[in-house]
């Protein structure tokens, strides 16, 4: 029938809760299959990346294991979502990547960070490594900032394309007709709903956890990791400002605008990815999509770890960690860069543009 | 368990919780033994989506006002009269508070569901459905300190001269397997998951029927508390059934295996003949009369035919029609005689009458010169594919219960009100609805006389 058993197991379960319809009020993702009566490969993956994971479809349904309907919308729709995330990859070729992706993003990380130790050490000698630098352009004493530009550029320009190709896809498959555009206004409606994470919340009393008690717990940390994430964006942004329109070279004051930016992102980078690997690790195992389980606490880690390490490199960067502590954060963010086309991080990226495909269609049907 | 508990609340659906929580918010110890195991717990309130209450202006989620008085008109005609005037319209009064104090125990309203029947004005939906209004009034129950058990089913109860003394479980839970409390409220449920019961007013026929909640409904505390002197209300030979996919599981299929088509084709039976005027009236009616209405046929099992210009006229199904390139390849599928059902389908198409089809009204379309007739929505059956659902009755609630006054307190075969012994929800439902149906009424009675019984409860426990 479907491309892939979970697919099918999908469809089943889109047929049985599209004659029930009580959930239509918790989510975006019962609205949707409203719409429709029969479900495409498309139709499947758009819906599966609709689904916030919040539980609550599961505690409300009276169907639900070990009910012979068997109905775990929340589980069924995690591992379709994780599926279409290989299914929509770019190049198609390092789709694997996602099926060990815990394991390869460790290897990917240790292995850069390892590259820029060795490669401050080769490129300097061994004094300048563990010799205390201060003042503008310290850190470019130990690599210059022009590497680190062309090393970093193409890394996220990279990242770019390949988000871009893979959520064409994506897009391409969920639409209909094919080729429609975007419209602003359901850009932003998508915009609204992603930062307040509107569907993350069970209808309204939190998500679903440990047990039939839903607390707001996964949103705030979530948002931690985000806002976290966004913050640290900004102070590259605006340092790469001050670089070229100002001439002023890092390292910058800490009450810098960059530095501030920075550390409460960094803040946000290390509280919030451990939260939320607490929260999945309590989380009752029916909702999850085990096999996901690297993935998932993988690129989490991969934020703590560019969150820590800056931190760290923030405190101790007028002693003789710093060559060292740059290296590490640096072979971090490289690393965190190139993976995240083929990493948890996409899940943000199709689940926008399934939020702004819902928006569009609750703007057509009125 | 050794204890006294003040209230003892047997079932664990809405009414049982609504008694649990106003007992302990009056002040008093309460005990809720539910047979089920927790997955099942609260019987048919598990499959309800909304409530029928009272309201003299329109809400954030209801589209205007429903007056007490229009309720009433509404009940006493789905009831033909079966009803106990003065007890209804208390309950009605009731309902109206009803409204917010639900929101008080945790349980969250939405807008009535899209796609489905016309009741945004009447009838306020639990948002989640039935289990997520049973899952808030648990926490809440929990919350407030009630002592909840599972998989504690009673299987006696010592009731001295109109006085609840003690309950005798199964199997015991920490302790003895005698309960005794001051006061007694039954919110227990019907017997409609009971096939021998049934089997005693609708003879083998009853193995036929689905049964479309839990099977833990087999009336047992019914039975005892009528058995000890309790006084009967209610029909005990009738059921409310409706038609529902005869392939759906014999028990808690719940509302997914209904199936509200039979105004856009025919039904024959295993004869392959119609028996019943498919077009005789609108929804709820229609719905509510074809349960019966093939429980009466051969078999008990009958099939819907339509064809392909109303496939998407009606909500999507669970299981997918039978589809047939022909009408004698359908019968084939359906193990009809292929003649018959060719001959039923051609003289019906030949009956049919030009006319205006509306399935909101009762419009113009309707056959002449067929027994039975079809008199509105008759269209021709011609357009191939062919579909047909398999029906058979689907037994929701039954309408036999224990007579109840309007402290919701029960009343003995001697008409003396019971010194400490308390019932609702469907257990005492046939007090108000003795016959018939209307959305939602069923968890306005759990609720209301819920409360009412849990705080009467507890006032009588203190004395």
């Amino acid at each position: 029938m479907h491309e892939t058993r979970i697919l099918d197991e999908a469809d089943r379960l889109m047929t049985v809760c599209n004659s029930c319809r009580y959930c239509e009020g918790l989510c975006a993702v019962f609205p949707a299959m409203e719409m429709r009566r029969a479900f495409s490969d498309g139709d499947l993956n758009y819906l599966a990346n609709l689904c916030h994971a919040c539980g609550a479809c599961y505690v409300d349904c009276q169907f639900s294991p070990p009910h012979e309907f068997n109905v775990n919308v929340p589980k069924t729709l995690a591992v379709a979502r994780a599926q279409s995330y290989a299914a929509y990859a770019w190049p198609m070729a390092l789709s694997g990547l996602f099926a060990r992706n815990g394991l390869i993003i460790s290897i990917i990380a240790a292995l850069s960070m390892a590259v820029f130790i060795l490669g401050f050490a080769a490129f300097n000698d061994r004094q300048m490594l563990l010799a205390i630098h201060t003042g503008p352009g310290a850190f470019y004493r130990l690599m210059p900032h022009n590497a680190m530009v062309v090393v970093f550029g193409f890394a996220f320009l990279y990242a770019i394309v390949a988000l871009a190709m893979s959520v064409r896809a994506f897009w391409r498959d969920i639409g209909a007709p094919i080729g429609m555009r975007a419209d602003g206004a359901s850009l932003w409606q998508a915009v609204r709903d992603a930062g307040k994470l509107r569907y993350l919340d069970g209808g309204g009393v939190g998500c679903y956890n440990e047990d039939d008690r839903p607390t707001d717990r996964r949103k705030f940390f979530h948002h931690m990791t985000f806002h976290g994430f966004l913050l640290c964006f900004a102070a590259t942004c605006v340092a790469t400002l001050y670089h070229y329109l100002f001439g002023r070279e890092a390292p910058y004051a800490w009450w810098d605008l960059p530095v501030l930016l920075g550390t409460v992102g960094g803040i946000g980078l290390v509280i919030g990815p451990i939260g939320l690997v607490i929260a999945k690790w309590r989380r009752d195992p029916v909702l999850l999509d085990e096999t996901s389980y690297g993935m998932d606490v993988g690129f989490v880690a991969m934020l703590f770890l560019v969150g820590i390490t800056g931190l760290v490199l923030l405190i101790l960067r007028e002693t003789v960690a710093m060559g060292p502590l740059l290296a590490l954060h640096l072979g971090a963010v490289f690393a965190l860069f190139i993976t995240l086309p083929y990493g948890k991080f996409v899940h943000g990226i199709y689940r926008f543009a399934a939020l702004v495909r819902y928006a569009q269609e609750r703007r057509q049907a009125g | 368990m050794d204890r006294k508990y003040d209230v003892l609340v047997i079932g664990g659906g809405n009414a049982a919780l609504c008694a649990a929580i106003s007992a302990r918010r009056a002040g008093a110890s309460v005990l809720v033994l539910e047979g089920a195991p927790k997955f099942y717990r609260g019987g048919n309130t598990r499959h309800t989506r909304n409530m029928r209450c009272a309201h003299d202006a329109a809400t954030e989620i209801l589209t205007g006002p429903y007056t007490e008085d229009e309720f009433w008109e509404d009940l006493s005609r789905v009831t033909g009269g079966e009803t106990d005037e003065e007890l209804a319209r208390f309950m009605i009064r009731e309902s109206k508070d009803i409204l917010n104090w639900i929101v008080e125990q945790g349980v969250r309203w939405q807008p009535s569901l899209g796609g489905t029947l016309s009741l945004g004005r009447t009838n306020s939906f639990f948002l989640g459905g039935g289990r997520a209004m049973l899952n808030a009034l648990y926490l809440t129950a929990e919350d407030l300190g009630v002592e909840i058990h599972y998989d504690a089913e009673v299987i006696d109860l010592d009731i001295r001269d109109g006085m609840f003394v003690s309950a005798r479980l199964k199997r015991p839970i920490n302790g003895p397997t005698d309960i005794s409390a001051a006061t007694l409220v039954a919110a227990a449920g019907g017997f409609e998951a009971n096939i021998d019961w049934l089997k005693q007013h609708w003879g083998e026929a009853a193995d036929n029927f689905l049964i479309r909640g839990t099977p833990y409904n087999r009336g047992s505390i019914l039975k005892m508390l009528l058995e000890k002197g309790v006084q009967e209300v209610g029909d005990p030979t009738q059921c409310h059934a409706v038609a529902i996919d005869a392939r759906a599981p014999k028990f808690d299929g719940g509302i997914i295996t209904r199936l509200d088509c039979v105004v856009f084709g025919i039904v024959v039976n295993k004869g392959a003949l119609r028996f019943y005027d498919e077009g005789e009236d609108i929804w709820p009616k229609r719905y509510a009369i074809w349960g019966r209405l093939v429980a009466g046929q051969p078999g008990q099992i009958a099939y819907i035919i339509f064809d392909s210009t109303v496939l998407t006229s009606f909500m999507p199904s669970l299981y997918p029609p039978i589809q047939a390139g022909t009408i004698k390849e359908l019968a084939g599928k359906l193990e009809l005689d292929p003649a018959v059902l060719e001959k039923t389908v051609a003289g019906f198409n030949a009956a049919v009458r030009p006319g205006t089809f509306d399935h909101t009204i009762l419009d113009d379309c309707r056959t002449e010169g067929i027994t039975p007739p079809k008199t509105h929505w008759a269209r021709r059956i011609e357009t191939p594919p062919y579909y047909a659902y398999p029906v058979r009755p689907g037994i929701t609630f039954t309408y036999l219960g224990t007579r109840v006054n309007k402290e919701a307190r029960m009343l003995m075969k001697d008409g003396a009100p019971s010194a400490n012994m308390f019932a609702a929800g469907e257990i005492m439902a046939g007090n108000v609805l003795g016959k018939g149906y209307a959305a939602g009424i069923g968890m306005t009675i759990g609720s209301v006389f819920g409360r009412i019984a849990g705080r009467e409860a507890a006032k009588n426990a203190r004395n």
